[in-house]
């Protein structure tokens, strides 16, 4: 039994850096249908923030707190340039996009090694969360995975909030659903993208951050997340929050339990042959906007 | 049969200056003849003739790209299956070749010398045993792959999984694969891949005589491929499966499977990234997981997307020059190689989608058709209008 | 066409919703073979719906017989298969090939692995002859995408003809043409309904009382009216719905 939870809890713990890391691309994937390869160098730029804020402020904890908005913004503004710059000439072109913005993935992860080196780097984490938590029944888990499913679960509960409550948020669900009804009923579509991309880049930021707390801080580590994160939208379905939300926790339920009975090897490739067996389901992800539309 | 309807407006209309008489057919033949004849020529006189042993092991390493570029030429630039996944079957017929060389160097009854080494296993892991054959290896570097292909695509192209979602599969492929790879280190050599394969069918490969013979292989190989691709191109089939890349719901509605013609052209593709990846093996001597992730798969995109996508050579052309850039520039500024490819990606892809064979098929479109905007100009269809994966609500 | 008896539309209860919403909700229409039927209603009526059910886009409870076959279950391509033939609101040809290819892709539904992995040697013969019936013959190595709007709306129906269509659904075939266009592909029409069974979904009336052999009527997802422009024109339920003016005032959606 203990076991079980503990396996349990790991397995919702990778799912909490899965949702981190897709709550950002089910937005922008999600409204633009874009697929931002260099979502994964925005999670690194984050992480970088993270080591940048401590060669300032000495205090671990402080400097983690003052980190998640800085790599908000620092991720977001890099996501906003790269959607004035190149995405929104290729609105068109979802494939070409993926493309384009892997090659600009290219060049940041190039500037990373050269502005902090190949190798890679640590943050120190603040004291408080280096421990671990003994739940009752004999379960441990450790401070820093809590700290992170508490992230997790406090952005995809922000971002709800945000896309129901405000008027920003009402117009990213407006442009989701229907983008030219948007555009005649007087929103300006571009600016809410944009803003949209700015939130989208800024969530990886954030987990960014969050991943300092897991493990070093290198040029590739977005790279690794990135298509595990892909895959967490295109099965939960885009235009709805709550399908990226419960496919990330259950793939790394998935994960972990593959990991578990088997090896790390063999579980991804049980992932895999999971989500393509689910995909004859569902073709069109766990939830999904009906439309009639017939390109 | 009688009225005639739609001619007698047609005609009051002004009409547009002559058509150019269908040029492509009559000479097409002759033309194509011609640039096999060169391309024979380029490979088996002039590249050995004046290359150093050296750079004609290069160049035999570039055109084994150069193949996996025909087969993504095939399945993206004309079937719009963006395939970021090319290097599992790469590795697939990679690595069924690599096995058999391995087990032909250890001689009969041994273990390669790598499994020795880790010392994990008293005899032969069961999936091993086949490929101890040449039967069995050398069909299988062509066919695993393609059963692969076949595998995934017929599922996800039935169920009309496709665009962006594909990409993404393909790439999850190609991830899963490497990572199997590493961790099966006892049986795959892990990370190091298959290294140190010295003989090729009783040949020596150090021998300077017998590598040139590889790349003789791999050159015949490639304008076999090229043959095959420009048959498919011209024929029906690819015409139709043009078709299904522009308007995939409107050949359903002509009575066609579209899951079928695609399916077929994406098995073409896994074929011949196999039989790349098997040649590559007695040219380079290694197949290893950093050769067939999901870096080195979305390389080979590169490559077609620098040359142009849909046509015959432009995928060859762009792979063997990106690949040749790659070597001379990461050599002497490995850093600025990044950038630059990074670079190389997003100004082609974004300004330049039909890759440098565009600018040559500007000239002749400009001269043929007067009235056709150039594909830059012509407007892209609205977005928004288009579902994700352009299917209504079932 | 000799089977043309067998080539009449049978349309039974069909019925069609949305996420709750119903859109075609209990649908009785037989089109016999050989008719040029239109469809009108006022937007939302269930008409693209209806055509979308019977060619095994969207998914329907009911029967949809064509000839003695039932289509419901049907995948899209056996639905074509079987001789349905449809076309799209917005012209969908494929623009980077050439008109000729286009009809020859059309035509070849049927075709073996064998005949499809060689090349065109020569035009078949239904191409030629649909190539004059849509009158772009000369038109035949152009490329599709450079056709005007007319053009592409003639070479979709050339396409269905060629394809071996015995009931051709048409969504709205004249939107967007000039006045002349309008008059051929009218005719256009009326040469194709002598032996193949047309049903054209339109708005534009003057087109209508042209050449319209029948007509239904649909109206929030059912049958209002049906019989002859005289007979549909005369009926009172029509001229409420069309805001109780008279049938020709909506012209255009």
């Amino acid at each position: 039994m203990t076991v079980l939870f503990g396996q349990l809890f790991t397995g919702v713990s990778i799912g909490a850096v899965l949702l981190l890391v897709a709550l950002g691309l089910a937005l922008t994937f999600g409204q633009m249908n874009v697929i931002n390869m260099a979502h994964g160098e925005f999670i690194m730029a984050g992480a970088y923030t993270t080591y940048v804020l401590q060669q300032t402020i000495t205090s671990a904890g402080w400097s983690l707190l003052v980190a998640l908005p800085v790599a908000f913004a620092v991720a977001g503004a890099l996501g906003v340039l790269l959607e004035v710059l190149l995405i929104r000439r290729l609105y068109a072109r979802p494939l070409d996009t993926l493309l384009v913005t892997w090659g600009v993935s290219l060049m940041l992860q190039q500037a990373a090694r050269d502005i902090f080196g190949s190798p890679n780097v640590q943050t120190r984490a603040p004291a408080l969360l280096t421990g671990n938590v003994a739940l009752p029944g004999g379960i441990t888990v450790a401070n820093n995975r809590l700290f992170i499913l508490g992230l997790a679960v406090a952005a995809v509960v922000a971002l709800t909030l945000a896309l129901r409550l405000t008027p920003l948020g009402r117009r990213i669900r407006a442009v989701v659903q229907n983008r030219d009804l948007a555009a005649v009923s007087g929103i300006a579509t571009a600016r809410v993208d944009r803003t949209t991309f700015f939130v989208g880049s800024g969530l990886a930021g954030v987990a960014g951050v969050a991943l300092t707390l897991l493990g070093p801080i290198g040029p590739t580590m977005g790279t690794n997340l990135i298509i595990d994160a892909f895959l967490v939208v295109v099965v939960g379905g885009i235009g709805q929050l709550k399908g990226s939300v419960i496919v990330a926790f259950a793939l790394g339920v998935l994960q972990a339990t593959g990991e578990y009975l088997t090896t790390l090897s063999v579980a991804k490739v049980i992932v895999f042959v999971a989500i393509v067996a689910f995909l004859q389901w569902r073709p069109q992800g766990l939830f999904t906007l009906r439309t009639r539309s017939l390109a | 049969m009688t009225t005639v309807t739609g001619p007698a407006t047609a005609a009051d209309e002004p009409a547009a200056p002559a058509p150019p008489p269908p040029a492509r057919r009559a000479g097409g033949r002759a033309r194509a003849a011609l640039g096999f004849a060169a391309g024979a020529a380029l490979l088996f006189g002039a590249a050995p003739l004046v290359l150093s042993d050296f750079r004609l092991a290069l160049l035999a390493k570039y055109l084994c790209v150069a193949m996996v570029a025909v087969g993504i030429g095939i399945a993206w630039g004309r079937g719009g299956m963006l395939t970021l996944g090319q290097g599992v079957f790469f590795g697939l017929g990679g690595y069924a070749m690599a096995m058999h060389l391995k087990l032909a160097d250890a001689g009969p009854g041994a273990l390669p010398d790598f499994m020795q080494l880790y010392g994990q296993l008293d005899e032969l892991p069961w999936w091993w045993r086949p490929f101890a054959s040449p039967w069995f290896a050398l069909p299988a570097t062509v066919l695993l792959p393609m059963v692969v292909a076949f595998g995934l695509g017929s599922l996800v192209f039935r169920r009309r999984v496709r665009g962006a979602y594909f990409a993404i599969l393909s790439q999850a492929l190609a991830a899963a694969m490497v990572i199997l790879l590493v961790g099966q280190q006892g049986t795959t050599g892990g990370t190091n891949g298959l290294t140190d394969i010295q003989g090729f069918f009783g040949y020596d490969l150090d021998d300077p005589v017998n590598q040139r013979t590889v790349y003789f292989l791999i050159a015949a190989a490639l304008l076999g491929l090229l043959a095959l691709a420009r048959q498919l191109i011209h024929s029906r089939y690819g015409e139709l499966l043009v078709a299904v890349r522009d308007g995939e719901e409107r050949v359903r509605f002509l009575g066609y499977d579209p899951a079928t013609v695609k399916v077929v052209a994406y098995v073409v593709a896994a074929g011949m990234a196999g039989l790349a990846g098997a040649l590559f093996v007695p040219a380079v001597g290694i197949i290893s997981p950093a050769l067939i992730g999901i870096v080195p798969s979305i390389e080979f995109v590169i490559g077609v997307a620098v040359g142009g996508r849909a046509t015959l050579l432009g995928p060859v052309l762009g792979a063997v020059a990106v690949a040749w850039a790659r070597t001379a520039l990461s050599e002497r500024f490995p850093g600025t190689w990044t950038y630059l490819q990074g670079l190389l990606f997003v100004l082609v892809v974004a300004f330049l989608p039909g890759g440098l064979a565009s600018l040559w098929a500007l000239r002749r479109t400009r001269r043929a058709t007067p009235d056709r905007p150039p594909w830059w100009r012509r407007v892209p269809p609205a977005r928004g209008g288009r579902t994700r994966t352009e299917v209504p609500a079932a | 066409m000799t089977d043309a008896q067998n080539d009449g539309l049978r349309v039974r209860g069909l019925r069609v919703s949305f996420d709750g919403f119903t859109a075609v909700d209990g649908v009785d229409l037989d089109v016999p073979a050989g008719d040029l039927r239109f469809l009108i209603g006022p937007n939302g009526a269930g008409k693209t719906t209806l055509v979308d059910a019977v060619t095994g886009l969207v998914r329907a409870t009911g029967s949809v017989r064509f000839g003695d076959r039932e289509l419901l279950g049907r995948d899209v391509h056996r639905i074509a298969r079987l001789g349905v033939g449809r076309t799209f609101q917005t012209a969908a040809v494929f623009e980077e090939l050439t008109v000729a290819q286009n009809l020859d892709i059309a035509a070849g539904a049927g075709r073996s692995w064998w005949t499809l992995a060689r090349r065109r040697r020569r035009l078949p013969d239904e191409v030629v002859a649909a190539l004059d019936t849509i009158g772009l013959a000369d038109r035949a190595d152009h490329l599709a995408g450079t056709l005007a709007h007319g053009q592409k709306q003639w070479l979709e129906i050339g396409m269905l003809l060629v394809s071996d269509a015995r009931l051709l659904l048409l969504d709205e075939p004249v939107a967007g043409m000039s006045h002349d266009e309008r008059d051929a592909t009218g005719a256009l029409l009326e040469t194709v309904s002598r032996d193949r069974t047309v049903v054209v979904i339109e708005h534009d009336m003057d087109f209508l009382r042209r050449f319209a052999r029948t007509v239904t009527v649909l109206h929030a997802g059912r049958v209002l009216s049906e019989g002859t422009v005289a007979q549909v024109q005369a009926d009172p339920r029509v001229q409420e719905v069309y805001l109780g003016h008279p049938v020709d005032a909506p012209t255009e959606a």
